[in-house]
């Protein structure tokens, strides 16, 4: 498997984009915390960064790095190695050089700049988003063989999550005023990673305003000690659920 | 001749009176060591204008009531203790010092209230430099006027909200000065009710159940510099009118009905160079008219200000608005309020004359303020990039939030406050 990872890893930085990737992260991010003299309003740019450009270019990047390796799978897959290993290595390298990216680009500054408690939360949340929406591009990669309908499932998932969900669950949350619909909602929102991450993040960003009601609830669910574990295990389903269908789907795929 | 006779008259009268009241102040001695060992005993002997000194030691005397105008003083810091039985120390008489004790373990009682102090019907009363420690109500003041209450610790551990007592309780008193107290762990740190023309001054009161400062019905007073911190519910001025309030800090005040300053029926208040830091809501105004706000500071807050749309003619002015989750938000479509020259960090608009005054009036009510007011669950869609757009398009075209809702004059830069 190393070896295989390493070959894997090292197409991924000939390919350039990682790099770019890290480069404009990084721009990003510095400038973010250089313009604004005040932190807090750095980390909301950088907020909407992590819940809209991570998601997509992992997303994208993974589908369409998958589609062109296909060639190299089948090439692969006449020699002696299992299936579920070239599978699990072009995740691993995917996911593990897009975190990478995000790490150098993001982590960096943030960490120089926003209180410790925020930075790690926000660190989390980009690597967890890198590894969930790589592991939405490889199901969306094993369910169709034509690279422009895979692609657009790709971008579909990521404007289903980024937006759509959210104008989903805000319709919801107008026709149902009258109930009480707090728990719900808290169930809802876990249907949707970008918005698990969200909220984690707001529970540290706006804390003040978080503790009424409806954080008091939230924080109850995912906030502090046992819910942060809940939070994280519901990431952690996230991230690999999609990814193990999509194994079982390529282990069985006639290619 | 005729002088000399009147020096001689007044050397005369002087001795005279010397000789039927012996020396004012007599001091009596009380301690384990001394000839008087009990507070009670010493009590008895004393006449008023005595000062009676406890030395170091455990009192447990049950009830002590001292109805002589005397000083009572304690020296190395003698403990009174109530076994948790008795109400403490009770002042009945006018001029009354109390200074220099421990007091620990009050009785309980919803009944009559006892307190580790309590005042009744007794003016010019000074309590100073005691420690309270977990009493039921603290200090309790009842018709009393001209009191000093300086320099005390109070501290409980109460859990119950309806089995607890205040720190410092004031019923039907006027012109009293409270100064430089902390106070913790009780109901509410400080309660005024019916309460005229007193000063509170340089108080710290955290950690309280529900209030750290709580007005009923008590008008023309004034608090300043004091410190108002993780309490229940922050800090309320209720059924009030003319209280002025300046540079208190209002902090950490956590929970759905936690208010920073809570400002419910009152009228012609007054509020200048107060911070308003990190508390769920800074400042509720309910029913409030005529309030002036000048040179306050709202930071970090959930909600900066909630103007409920049943104030009127409250003036709102060079306040600055930094870091709020949201600066204002409201319960109507109705203003009839006054915002003007006020620095809002959220504000986008230009200055073109550098005046330092913006061009563009701004609008501080944002679209989701007035969605999470009407319906507090869907704040946990807040900064999601669907809102941020509506919130957008909303600052362009108000539609949901009043239009007038506008302060004029937004500052570019924040006053240096």
């Amino acid at each position: 498997m190393a070896k295989l990872l390493k070959h894997i890893l090292l197409d991924i930085l000939n390919n350039k984009i990682v790099i770019v990737y890290t480069i404009v992260l990084a721009a990003f991010s510095w400038s973010v915390f250089g313009l604004e003299d005040n932190t807090a309003k750095g980390i909301l740019t950088l907020l909407n960064i992590l819940l809209l450009i991570v998601p997509l270019v992992a997303s994208l990047f993974a589908t369409i790095y998958l589609y062109n390796s296909n060639e190299f799978i089948e090439l692969l897959l006449s020699q002696p190695v299992k299936r579920s290993l070239i599978w699990k290595s072009l995740f691993a390298g995917l996911s593990g050089s897009l975190s990478i990216a995000f790490l150098l680009g993001v982590a960096i500054p943030v960490l120089l700049f926003a209180e410790l408690s925020t930075a790690l939360v926000m660190i989390a949340s980009g690597l967890f988003l890198t590894v969930i929406f790589v592991s939405i591009a490889f199901l969306a990669n094993v369910f169709t063989r034509d690279k422009a309908k895979g692609i657009g499932l790709a971008i579909m998932g990521w404007l289903y999550f980024a937006l759509l969900f959210d104008a989903i669950v805000l319709f919801l949350f107008f026709q149902f005023a009258d109930y009480p619909i707090e728990k719900v909602v808290v169930l809802l929102s876990a249907l949707s990673p970008i918005d698990l991450c969200r909220i984690n993040i707001l529970l540290h960003l706006d804390v003040s305003a978080m503790m009424g009601y409806t954080g008091a609830i939230f924080r109850d669910y995912f906030g502090a000690g046992g819910g942060l574990i809940l939070s994280s295990t519901l990431l952690l389903l996230w991230a690999f659920v999609p990814f193990y269908i999509s194994l079982i789907r390529f282990k069985n795929k006639d290619l | 001749m005729n002088s000399s006779r009147v020096i001689t008259g007044a050397l005369f009268t002087f001795l005279l009176t010397s000789l039927i009241c012996p020396a004012r102040a007599h001091t009596i001695k009380v301690g384990p060591q001394q000839a008087i060992s009990s507070i009670t005993q010493a009590l008895t002997m004393a006449s008023n204008g005595d000062t009676v000194e406890v030395n170091g030691g455990t009192y447990k005397e049950g009830n002590i009531i001292i109805s002589k105008s005397i000083a009572l003083i304690g020296k190395s810091r003698p403990v009174l203790d109530g076994q948790f039985r008795f109400e403490i120390l009770s002042v009945k008489a006018n001029g009354v010092l109390v200074s220099g004790f421990q007091i620990q373990h009050c009785g309980q009682g919803t009944l009559d209230d006892p307190g580790a102090i309590k005042v009744y019907d007794a003016s010019q009363v000074r309590i100073e430099n005691n420690d309270l420690v977990d009493n039921f109500f603290g200090i309790y003041l009842q018709y009393s006027h001209h009191s000093v209450i300086k320099n005390n610790r109070i501290s409980a551990k109460q859990t119950i909200e309806n089995q607890s007592g205040n720190g410092i309780h004031c019923w039907k008193s006027d012109n009293l000065q409270i100064t430089g107290n902390h106070i913790s762990g009780h109901r509410d740190g400080i309660y005024f009710e019916f309460v005229t023309e007193s000063v509170i001054w340089r108080n710290i009161s955290e950690n309280n159940l529900r209030y750290g400062l709580h007005f009923m019905f008590s008008g023309s007073d004034a608090y300043f510099s004091n410190l108002f911190r993780r309490n229940g519910a922050g800090v309320a001025v209720m059924f009030t009118n003319k209280v002025t309030m300046m540079n208190n800090t209002f902090t950490e005040n956590w929970g759905d009905a936690a208010y920073g300053l809570l400002l419910k029926e009152i009228s012609d208040c007054t509020m200048i160079g107060n911070r308003f830091l990190k508390n769920t809501t800074g400042i509720m105004l309910d029913g409030s008219n005529r309030v002036y706000m000048e040179k306050n500071l709202l930071k970090g807050n959930g909600w900066g200000m909630r103007l409920q749309a049943n104030c009127v003619d409250d003036t709102i002015v060079r306040n600055n608005f930094i870091g709020n989750t949201f600066d204002v938000s409201t319960n109507g479509s109705l203003t009839l309020n006054k915002f003007d020259h006020n620095y809002w960090d959220k504000y986008e608009g230009y200055d073109l004359n550098k005046d330092q005054i913006g061009d563009v009036p701004y609008h501080p009510l944002s679209l989701y303020s007035v969605v999470a007011e009407r319906n507090p669950p869907a704040m946990l869609l807040y900064r999601s990039f669907i809102i941020s757009l509506l919130d957008k398009s909303e600052k362009m075209m108000p539609s949901l939030t009043p239009a007038n809702f506008v302060d004029p004059h937004p500052l570019l830069k924040p006053l240096p406050l």
